[in-house]
């Protein structure tokens, strides 16, 4: 049974819709992330979930219990923010001691327990520091001791790395899951940075807000972070998660995997597939009519059906460049003419021009294939393990899409 | 060039001079006459003081009453500072406003609406004594302690509020949600972790406060009677009742030491306030009340202050209006009904007070303004004249009209007849004001602009009337309104220096509520009135034309 357990809950200010029919789970010892731009509601959602506010509708139940009841300070659910909020009078000690004095626990357990907590975070010896003395790395730490050291049942971090820079951010991220799965918390985890998410969680819950619809904050997606990453749900998670080529298209055929696909569709799909040395369990594969003509999709979840309507999504990583001729010798090579060449170290990004008014952008491994000159016509070979299908948004819809 | 410098430099003297002559000048009489009251040193006038029993009677009285009157007044405005920190309804920032009203009436006013709403004639005893059908009002607080507490408190619950208040709202909410989240409740995350941020500025708000009612003097005068003397009443007894200089001189030094000792404590607690906190914007911490328990405590504590800050000043207007004919005690103030050579109607005191309050703002905006350019300059001399300025504040004004007496009663001097002392009192005591208004307003000049406006060819004179003037005009406007107001109501210092033939309107009201009689009293009430609807006013246009908290402590 799930530990702790959000139902429908939905939450508005006058004027301001902030939360719709939110529910979520975690298990024991679970990290689960909210992913979702700013503005979607997830702060509130953990404020909710803290006690600090009330939802207008839904329901929290943890280990079974209804939180309804219980005030914030009977909880035992720790927050952390992205700001720290460090007590400023107190040192160091003070500040990670004071969930354990308000539990009335003996001053010498608290002061082990202090000494035991700083241990963990790597901040032997900074008991009587002062806070305004502290880097911002050194100040996230401390948050973090003081949130763990009260023994929490549910750990919540709101963009805990938000403050810090770039280098910073990229060690601590991991720093931080390698802490909490030591300690065994469970936690909810609340960010806007796709990367954090990823390297944070076991699993992610994409959030999506349509203000100008009159919505608040909704879960589009949740699942470990490859799948989430693997099959975007929606064009909008895609574009959230970093994704460009997207492409409108009409189902043709429909087909599940199997072991001999070449003699199915007539393309080398197995060669490529290797390569990508991808796990295609349950995958299916789909041949789509798009502007660029017809494209093989190899990587998508099952039921769709010949006529309907859906979005590829073409990763970045997919493509190698070919020359002209190669167009349309099979499927999954498409002609078009080079806009734009970006180096970026490991890879050029390519902006590609094709027919239909369709672009798409590509990571082009510099050890694969030589790059045109601008302007000049080429062909791109999309692998198929690398295309997978998304649903589609009305067109109305795909206007108001912000990314 | 040359002789625009010379001439700058001038302009930069006239503060120096100006509280030299008129602030330094005066007090160094008062120490000179207790001191050395026959013209050689003589120590025995202060140190019999000590075993004078009035003298300690009235330090005593005087300490006490401060301290009580602060204790209640941060009772009271704590929960309104909270409210005001915390939470956001309609009618907040007029609500706001309204509270600062009381501050900026004069005392006259301030104890003649107390005894309009408490007094035995005034209006909660009429409405009872009807209700009822008593003979004699049952509040008879006239003359009593409690009275001048109540007082006090109405004078000074808008410091607390505004001060603590202000620095509530800047206080991040998220440091209580932590401490919540952490196993606090409510009851311990104030005291553990909101009230000990809270301190520095509860600390100097309320030693602010304790200075207000240390040296308060109008209200212990009406509202106290003959049985309470503070310190402030002592030295106008001494002085002018007995005539007795040299004891007068004696208190005044006391009371100056004592003051300038309870300032230095401020002033260091002050310093403190301004810790490097992680401070949020007062919009985003404030949020409306959402469950009834809140909504019904916002509700008693915005009640509950227009009640006890409006009432006393409805109650003086509405007791300023005769029964049968509303407009009768007005008239009257116009009327002589004694056709006496020497009387002198008290309308008249009208066109009194307005004279000396244009000339004390033309006064106090000369001295202020050249005394903000000096401050905003920077530099050693600007960090030693930045406290020296403050100081006509804290000095009673009782003080300095003694000291007045005795600085200008004898030639050279002889400006004691003179109606120009009036002004030059009020004006010491005024340009403080103006310079707390204007010299934000000058530091906030980015001195870039004034080279741009160089390298575009503009003279000093140009670049002053077409890039500074428009930006400072806003706060010199804001600084001559502080002038006219504080002139308007001005009563310790007027009381000693004013010729008994050129009064001014507090003085009108002190002295028709000295005397018996219904005309009188409504006399009083009426000018009362009169001087409420002018400091309002003043105080409106202050509130509108100031840009933020330009003018604040």
């Amino acid at each position: 049974m799930p530990l702790l357990t959000v139902a429908g809950v939905s939450k508005a200010y006058p004027g301001l819709p902030v939360l719709h029919a939110i529910s979520l789970e975690a298990e024991a010892r679970e990290i689960v992330c909210l992913l979702g731009p700013s503005g979607c509601g997830k702060s509130t959602l953990l404020r909710i979930v803290a006690g600090l506010e009330t939802a207008d509708r839904g329901q929290v139940f943890f280990a079974g219990e209804d939180m309804a009841a219980v005030p914030a300070h009977r909880r035992r659910f720790s927050l952390m923010y992205q700001d720290y909020a460090l007590f400023p009078h107190m040192d160091v000690a003070g500040n990670v001691a004071f969930g354990l004095r308000m539990q009335d626990r003996p001053l010498d357990e608290i002061e082990a327990r202090v000494s035991e907590m700083l241990a963990l975070v790597e901040l032997r010896g900074y008991e009587r520091r002062r806070v305004s003395e502290l880097s911002g790395g050194e100040q996230q730490r401390v948050a973090l001791a003081r949130s763990l050291a009260p023994g929490p049942r549910l750990l919540m971090l709101d963009e805990p790395l938000g403050a810090l820079d770039r280098a910073l951010r990229d060690q601590l991220m991991n720093d931080l899951r390698a802490i909490l799965k030591r300690v065994g918390v469970t936690a909810l985890y609340v960010t806007h940075d796709q990367e954090e998410a990823f390297a944070v969680a076991d699993r992610v819950l994409i959030m999506q807000t349509r203000p100008e619809a009159g919505e608040g904050g909704r879960v589009v997606q949740a699942g470990v972070p490859q799948d989430v990453y693997r099959y975007p749900a929606t064009s909008y998670v895609a574009r959230f998660l970093g994704f460009r080529n997207l492409i409108d298209g009409t189902v043709i055929a429909a087909l599940p995997s199997s072991p001999d696909r070449s003699a199915i569709l007539g393309a080398d799909v197995t060669r490529d597939c290797a390569a990508w040395g991808s796990d295609n369990t349950g995958a299916w594969q789909y041949m789509v009519k798009t502007p660029l003509g017809q494209l093989l999709v190899g990587d998508a979840a099952p039921g769709r059906e010949p006529g309907d309507q859906s979005v590829v999504l073409i990763r970045p990583e997919a493509a190698e460049v070919l020359p002209l001729t190669a167009a349309g010798s099979e499927p999954n090579i498409v002609a078009g003419h080079l806009l734009d060449c970006s180096f970026r170290g490991s890879f050029y990004l390519l902006r590609t021009g094709h027919a239909g008014g369709v672009e798409l952008t590509c990571e082009i491994s510099i050890t694969r294939g030589s790059i045109p000159a601008i302007g000049a016509p080429l062909a791109l070979r999309l692998n198929p393990c690398a295309t997978t299908l998304v649903a589609g948004q009305q067109k109305h819809e795909l206007l108001f899409d912000s990314v | 060039m040359k002789r625009a410098i010379a001439l700058r430099n001038l302009l930069y003297l006239l503060p120096l001079a100006f509280l030299g002559l008129f602030f330094f000048y005066p007090l160094a009489r008062v120490v000179w006459a207790s001191l050395a009251p026959e013209g050689r040193l003589d120590l025995s006038p202060v140190m019999s003081l000590w075993h004078e029993s009035y003298f300690g009677r009235a330090l005593w009285f005087t300490t006490w009453e401060a301290a009580v009157s602060a204790a209640l007044t941060l009772v009271v405005g704590m929960p309104a500072a909270y409210v005001f920190a915390r939470y956001r309804f309609p009618g907040k920032s007029l609500l706001l406003a309204l509270t600062t009203i009381p501050f900026v009436m004069p005392a006259m006013v301030v104890a003649a609406a107390f005894i309009a709403l408490l007094g035995p004639r005034g209006w909660l005893n009429s409405v009872l004594m009807q209700w009822f059908g008593m003979s004699r009002g049952p509040i008879r607080l006239e003359q009593s302690i409690a009275l001048i507490l109540i007082a006090h408190v109405f004078y000074n619950a808008s410091v607390i509020v505004r001060l603590v208040g202000g620095f509530w709202s800047h206080l991040d909410p998220r440091l209580a949600d932590v401490a919540r989240s952490l196993g606090g409740n409510p009851f311990r995350v104030f005291r553990e972790i909101t009230l000990p941020l809270l301190m520095p500025s509860v600390a100097s708000a309320t030693l602010l406060v304790f200075l207000f009612c240390f040296t308060s003097f109008g209200v212990i005068m009406i509202l106290g009677g003959p049985r309470f003397a503070t310190l402030e009443v002592e030295i106008y007894r001494q002085a002018v009742t007995l005539f007795r200089l040299p004891e007068a001189a004696a208190i005044s030094l006391a009371q100056m030491f004592l003051t300038f000792l309870v300032m230095i404590v401020y002033t260091r607690v002050q310093a403190r306030t301004t810790v490097a906190l992680n401070l949020r914007s007062a919009e985003e911490t404030a949020l409306p009340p959402t469950t009834p328990a809140r909504i019904f405590g916002v509700a008693m504590v915005v009640i509950g202050l227009l009640l006890f800050l409006v009432m006393p000043l409805l109650a003086l207007a509405g007791r300023s209006l005769g029964v049968a004919d509303p407009l009768r005690y007005y008239r009257e103030l116009f009327v002589d009904r004694t056709n006496s050579a020497f009387y002198v109607a008290p309308g008249t005191a009208i066109r009194n007070s307005l004279m000396f309050a244009v000339v004390t703002t033309a006064l106090a905006l000369l001295i202020g303004v050249a005394t903000s350019y000096l401050l905003a300059r920077g530099g050693r001399f600007g960090r030693v004249l930045d406290p020296i300025v403050l100081l006509p504040l804290g000095t009673s004004a009782v003080t300095l009209g003694f000291g007045y007496i005795l600085a200008f009663a004898r030639f050279p001097f002889n400006l004691r007849a003179s109606l120009l002392l009036v002004p030059i009192a009020h004006s010491l005591i005024a340009f403080p004001f103006v310079v707390r208004a204007v010299l934000p307003a000058l530091r906030g000049l980015n001195p870039d602009w004034r080279d741009a406006a160089a390298g575009l060819g503009a003279s000093p004179w140009r670049v002053w009337q077409e890039v500074e003037l428009p930006i400072v005009g806003r706060a010199i406007l804001v600084g001559a309104l502080f002038a006219f107001t504080i002139s308007m109501g001005e009563f310790g210092a007027t009381l000693l220096i004013a010729r008994p033939d050129f009064p001014t309107m507090p003085i009108v009201i002190f002295r028709l509520l000295g005397q018996p009689g219904q005309l009188n009293y409504g006399q009083a009430l009426a000018m009362s009135t009169l001087l409420m609807a002018v400091c309002a006013i003043g105080f409106i246009l202050i509130e509108r034309f100031r840009v933020g908290n330009v003018g604040q402590f």
